[in-house]
């Protein structure tokens, strides 16, 4: 079985909901639909307070090229237009909607009968991406349609189906395979003729026997797509990983996985992408799943956008006592959460609760120089010295280190014997030369 | 015998030589610069803190040989005095500045920021920031990581383990900002020292609303604009639930600290019993503050 090979790691993969099926999470009274959900510039709305609106309507209109519209994921009034606090503490423009029955917009298509066949030109589908707001749900939220015209000096010759599903706990990538498994190979053709590709490879972890017997089954009537069995290593469901991990290929520093001439899109984006296209439904829902050692039912949940994230826990069994920490999306990359009394968001992966005693850090000691996050490191860096540089706030240093290169998959603090906080600072020397760069940019 | 003299001669000679032709280089090559530099240069206090707005101690001084105009060049470190000897030295006229002092914005201590959260990654509070709000309800306030404290060359400021805030030294502190640049919730502020180091300020930067800001923190701010009926002098202004005291308008009559409701405006260095405002307490005493909260120097 392939995997890629530099660095990476082997955390316990926790899969304790990957045997139960979706529900889902009923309509609650309210929704709140933050206006920002995406990487790029935030949405502007176009409804007012004491407007009327179905489910599929548009509510915010991307602003600028790399930007996503926003709909309603429901139907009632538009009570008010306000802020929301985030998972964070920090306050959001969202738009606040009460709910009156579920009543959607004309020509989507809410009958569930598989529809196959796509007569769309490449533009067509990109367009119904586009007004769809569709963004990448593996996590980045970076809008589709943009992934989906590539460079004019770049040609494209693998889409890359990324079901990796690598962060411990989480399942609901794995669950959708096995539940709506026909609609995701027929958007992974719409996807193929968008971007007038012929082979198509879906990567797969080996945790999941049952969701790669069932793909290559489905694929095996598909031309040019197959399905790629990857021994289980963290963090696989990386961008650049999984294409060296699928096709051998080594996307270089700085670069965007077209350079070598594939795209990768995320299982969850490829059913949405089948949702918009033949059932002309935007992104009014996403998959998440709650799990945690200590919550009574870990269960796979479809939310509609704007419910508040505590409904499902609720389904799931209601917050443990012991919580000592709520993660937003998965244990290895999610970032802890405040509150569950926030609305879900195409962001939304899930919660995973961890109990007091798995979510205190323990106490930090001195660098032994052992080399073991040098080792883990799927991107070749450096990480000790990263940490360092960070601390002393060395930027021009830490920019020719590469520091911009990190994905933030914490392989380095996890391997870490002596419990250094590694990313605390990388993730900081990121930002700071993210925002040095730029500011040398608009210069 | 011969080998040593015959390698004296060689390396003589072209000691010899490499001088004369270094020499020529040297003359053709010299960068005229004025001595006057060297000279403002050693007046600078050269603690290279940047404060000055210029890349150290010796850039400054070329800034201010340049010049022909020196108002708008200070040295907030050496302040008036050291502006007025390079002045001096320069046979040009300093403009009239006012010492400045670093002012901390937060008032929210432990007893009335109750926290809400437990935070356990590195205490740097950018690194907090760039994650969260922080432990306590509000958005706004001090996170208490000592990011100001790190940043400061001068020793002049300190998180006080009680209150989890950073207090400045005001004998230590020189104005040079790098507090203010450090902090990534911007609640460090330049002032005026004031006459007598007596000034006013509003100890609170939380914009949300009263009933919002009071939840999260008891000292906080609650956009009341009592203090603005107060004040006498216009130097008072309310903008996103916030008020903001002008320190070039402040007269420091105190008026709008007694009719904060919320004691979020702060008297630094006033002695105690209002009637006694007059009578100046004799060198050598510590008058008690006004301020039960700060716990700063006072000097006589």
């Amino acid at each position: 079985m392939k995997t890629f090979k530099i660095g990476g790691i082997h955390p316990a993969d926790n899969k304790l909901s990957a045997a139960v099926p979706f529900e889902t999470v009923p309509l609650p009274a309210q929704v709140i639909i933050p206006l920002e959900q995406h990487i790029g510039a935030p949405t502007v709305a176009v409804v007012a307070k004491g407007d009327k609106v179905k489910a599929g309507q548009l509510i915010g209109e991307a602003q600028g090229p790399v930007s996503a519209n926003i709909h309603s994921s429901v139907s009632g009034t538009v009570t008010k237009l306000d802020t929301v606090i985030d998972a964070w503490g920090y306050k959001r423009p969202a738009v606040y909607i009460s709910v009156e029955g579920d009543e959607w917009m004309e020509g989507i298509d809410r009958s569930g009968i598989l529809k196959e066949q796509c007569d769309l030109t490449p533009e067509e589908i990109i367009a119904k991406i586009k007004n769809a707001g569709i963004v990448g749900l593996g996590g980045a939220c970076f809008p589709t349609h943009v992934k989906l015209v590539p460079p004019p000096s770049m040609t494209v010759d693998t889409l890359i189906v990324n079901a990796v599903e690598c962060e411990p706990y989480l399942t609901h990538n794995h669950r959708l395979m096995l539940e709506k498994g026909r609609e995701i190979m027929t958007g992974i053709e719409i996807l193929k003729k968008a971007l007038k590709v012929d082979k198509a490879v879906i990567g797969i972890e080996a945790n999941k026997p049952d969701a790669i017997k069932y793909m290559e089954e489905l694929a095996a009537s598909h031309d040019g797509v197959s399905v790629q069995a990857l021994k289980m290593k963290y963090p696989q469901g990386g961008e650049k990983q999984l294409i060296a991990a699928c096709t051998g290929r080594e996307v270089k520093s700085g670069a965007i996985p077209a350079s070598v001439g594939v795209v990768v899109q995320n299982v969850a984006t490829v059913f949405a992408v089948y949702e918009a296209v033949q059932l002309n439904k935007p992104l009014v829902e996403v998959a998440i799943t709650i799990s945690g050692p200590s919550v009574k039912h870990p269960g796979n949940y479809i939310i509609r956008i704007g419910t508040p994230l505590g409904d499902a826990l609720a389904m799931a069994g209601g917050l443990p006592e012991d919580t000592g920490k709520i993660i937003g999306g998965g244990p290895m990359m999610g970032r802890a959460f405040m509150t569950t009394d926030v609305p879900a968001t195409k962001r939304s992966a899930g919660l995973v609760l961890m109990p007091e005693s798995l979510s205190k850090r323990r106490p930090v000691m001195n660098c032994i120089r052992c080399g073991k996050c040098v080792e883990a490191c799927p991107m070749g860096l450096e990480p000790y010295l990263l940490a360092q540089l960070g601390a002393k706030q060395d930027w021009e240093r830490s920019e020719k280190e590469k520091v911009t290169d990190c994905i933030e998959c914490g392989s380095c603090m996890y391997t870490c014997p002596s419990n250094r906080p590694l990313l605390d600072y990388i993730r900081m020397g990121k930002a700071e030369v993210m925002g040095i760069i730029k500011a040398r940019a608009k210069k | 015998m011969e080998i040593i003299l015959f390698s004296l001669l060689v390396m003589g000679v072209t000691g010899l030589l490499s001088a004369v032709i270094l020499y020529f280089v040297l003359q053709k090559f010299k960068v005229e610069e004025d001595p006057r530099i060297d000279q403002v240069e050693a007046l600078l206090p050269g603690a290279n803190c940047g404060g000055c707005g210029s890349a150290g101690c010796r850039n400054f001084a070329e800034r201010c040989v340049k010049t022909e105009d020196m108002s708008d060049l200070l040295c907030p470190v050496g302040g008036s005095k050291t502006m007025q000897e390079i002045a001096a030295v320069l046979g040009r006229k300093a403009g009239e500045q006012k010492p400045k002092v670093a002012v901390v914005r937060c008032n929210g201590n432990c007893e009335a920021r109750k926290k809400t959260n437990y935070y356990d990654g590195v205490r740097s509070c950018k690194i907090e920031h760039n994650l969260y709000i922080g432990e306590t309800g509000c958005s706004f306030g001090c996170l208490g990581g000592g990011d100001c404290e790190r940043a400061c060359t001068f020793d002049a400021i300190h998180i006080n383990p009680e209150t989890g805030l950073p207090e400045v030294d005001e004998e230590k502190c020189t104005a040079c900002g790098a507090c203010v640049k450090a902090c990534p919730k911007h609640i460090i502020e330049l002032r005026y020292k004031g006459p007598k180091n007596r000034r006013i300020f509003v100890s609170c930067v939380n914009e949300e609303k009263g009933a919002v800001a009071r939840k999260a923190c008891s000292n906080a701010c609650i956009g009341c604009s009592k203090c603005v009926k107060e004040c006498a002098f216009d130097a008072i202004t309310v903008k996103d639930n916030l008020a903001y005291i002008d320190f070039e308008k402040c007269r420091l009559c105190r008026k709008c600290v007694d009719a904060c409701p919320t004691g979020a405006i702060h008297a630094i260095n006033f002695p105690l019993a209002v009637k006694k405002a007059t009578a100046e307490p004799k060198t050598g005493e510590t008058p008690e503050t006004v301020n039960k909260t700060e716990t700063k120097q006072p000097t006589a």
